[in-house]
């Protein structure tokens, strides 16, 4: 069927496109119908189970009492200032020790054996020990050394959370470097770039673009690991509000301390959904699946 | 030819006398049993245009790698402007600042701007003023019809666009010698004419150019030489016309009689 009309021969979509379009609508409405009743009935449900069973008034008194929530909120608050500072410190520390040992990893020749194996076995190391344990020995075991003059808790912290993380990252890096493909090296090297020339150039800009949404993974996740340095005595959200339930007697300030590090988080976890989905969308090209 | 009047650096010396840009002697390279490259001798002089030919495996692709270092060899000597290159000692890096080189998936650096891969190397090997490098960048992007695309990244253009830029890329640093490595093969053919015509120019405007290929017409059209590849071996090698006019060896024969037309 001819869609173009006679007189300016402009395109208008045709009678079958435009039924087409039609149905696509009505099926849009009908899925947000579904979606929303779906949510109010499984929120129903689920609100009916918690706020009928038989504990539930002794749980919103000891957890969600929303006058000790107030009154504990800008302690914590505070705390979570500490948190904040340990974070961006953490996350600039692992970013440059990543990068280091990711790349020590790829120099190849046997003078380099030693940083290559360096390399390799602190990625073994820090990838398997418990955060928590990196935190006591760093905290409490590097001090008793007496080499560095006394430095508060929370420095210490995040030297421990640079150790583990920057081993995760170090790796995610690695698989970046790795999946660039070898002939951009090829042509790198055959401009005359040196080693550190095509890495530094062509090989890492490539390879932190493929690995963004890993890496701003990893970073929502140290986001709430920094609440760990409380456990060496930084008055940390997490420690803040230790020292609240203590007080009141009540365990709310952990709810408001856990609101406080979802808060924190929420921007972050957008982002790397946005970025994702547009990495997704620039490889499929407008097609569907 | 002698050795001494190449090293007494001075052009004195007349075309004809003057060692050659890239010189093979018995060059060979093997993958465990599969040998690659047997005993390749190899010459290419100044403002000469040679055109390596073979069917798939033959080692064309092996020995231009093995001309700019990418690719190691296990016996011979390659001399580049007379001076061995195959010596471990040399620096790589140096030696390949020296040769431009152009892949069959042209290998744009697809995080950097047309301008920018085209002045990479300027800036960081041969270390040109930036605004130096991105003038004369300019200048050739132009000189290809590509001016408008200084700022854009390679996935906004043409596989023939691309590897336009590829070619201008490796020449952007006045290198010795050129070595094309099937550089029509990945592209549709309505784009092989506009790299083929900036190959042309360019093999007219003197440049010494080593290249694979498997498009026999250009190569007898442009060429001054053709080598015929076979089995790691040159089969046989002889100036473009006379080789495709009156091939002397039988598996040149075959060889052409399942690529040429009719």
């Amino acid at each position: 069927m001819s869609a173009a009309s006679p007189d300016d021969g402009a395109w208008r979509p045709s009678e079958l496109e435009l039924s087409r379009r039609a149905f696509r609508r009505r099926q849009t409405w009908r899925s947000v119908l579904v979606s929303v009743l779906s949510t109010l009935v499984f929120a129903g449900l689920l609100a009916w189970a918690v706020l009928g069973s038989p504990g539930w008034a002794r749980v919103a008194e000891t957890f969600f009492d929303p006058g000790v929530a107030l009154a504990s909120l800008p302690r914590i608050a505070e705390g979570l200032l500490l948190n904040l500072q340990v974070l961006v410190f953490a996350a600039i520390g692992v970013l440059l020790v990543a990068i280091t040992l990711a790349t020590l990893r790829t120099l190849r020749g046997p003078v380099f054996f030693p940083l290559r194996a360096i390399a390799a076995g602190y990625t073994d190391l820090f990838r398997g020990v418990p955060l928590l344990i990196v935190l006591y020995l760093v905290g409490y075991g590097v001090p008793a050394l007496e080499f560095f003059p006394r430095l508060p808790a929370a420095v210490w912290g995040t030297i421990a959370i640079i150790l583990v993380y920057s081993a995760y990252v170090a790796e995610v890096f690695r698989a970046g470097i790795e999946a660039v493909h070898p002939s951009q090296r090829l042509a790198a090297r055959s401009l005359g770039l040196s080693h550190a020339q095509t890495m530094r150039r062509v090989v890492l800009p490539q390879a932190i673009r493929k690995v963004t949404p890993a890496l701003m993974n990893d970073f929502v996740a140290m986001q709430k690991d920094v609440g760990l340095i409380s456990v060496l005595g930084a008055v940390d959200a997490v420690r803040a509000a230790q020292i609240e339930t203590a007080h009141y007697f009540n365990f709310t300030p952990y709810v408001v301390a856990g609101l406080l590090f979802v808060l924190l988080a929420l921007p972050m976890v957008r982002l790397t959904d946005w970025v994702t989905a547009r990495m997704r969308r620039r490889e499929q090209i407008g097609s569907i699946v | 030819m002698s050795r001494a009047a190449a090293e007494a650096q001075p052009p004195a010396v007349p075309e004809g006398e003057r060692e050659p840009v890239l010189a093979l002697t018995g060059v060979r390279r093997a993958y465990g049993e599969h040998v690659v490259l047997d005993g390749v001798d190899l010459e290419v002089r100044a403002h000469e245009v040679v055109a390596l030919i073979g069917a798939s495996g033959s080692g064309k692709s092996t020995l231009l790698r093995t001309a700019n270092l990418l690719e190691p060899i296990d016996d011979g000597v390659i001399r580049l402007a007379g001076r061995d290159i195959s010596d471990p000692r040399v620096d790589a890096d140096a030696v390949r600042a020296r040769i431009g080189a152009v892949f069959q998936h042209y290998n744009l650096f697809p995080h950097l701007s047309v301008l920018d891969n085209v002045t990479l190397a300027s800036r960081l090997v041969h270390r040109l003023p930036k605004a130096e490098a991105e003038r004369r960048g300019r200048e050739l992007l132009a000189s290809i019809g590509l001016a408008d695309f200084a700022g854009a990244y390679p996935d906004r253009l043409s596989g023939g666009q691309q590897q336009r830029v590829a070619i201008v890329r490796a020449i952007a640093t006045g290198p010795e010698l050129l070595l094309l490595d099937e550089v029509t093969s990945a592209l549709d053919p309505e784009l092989v004419g506009e790299v083929l015509a900036l190959v042309r120019s360019l093999a007219d405007g003197g440049t010494t150019i080593l290249m694979a290929t498997h498009e026999m017409a250009f190569a007898r059209d442009v060429a001054d030489r053709v080598v015929f590849l076979d089995g790691g071996r040159i089969v046989e090698q002889g100036p473009s016309r006379e080789f495709f006019a009156a091939p002397r060896e039988e598996r040149t024969r075959a060889f052409l009689a399942r690529v040429l037309p009719g």
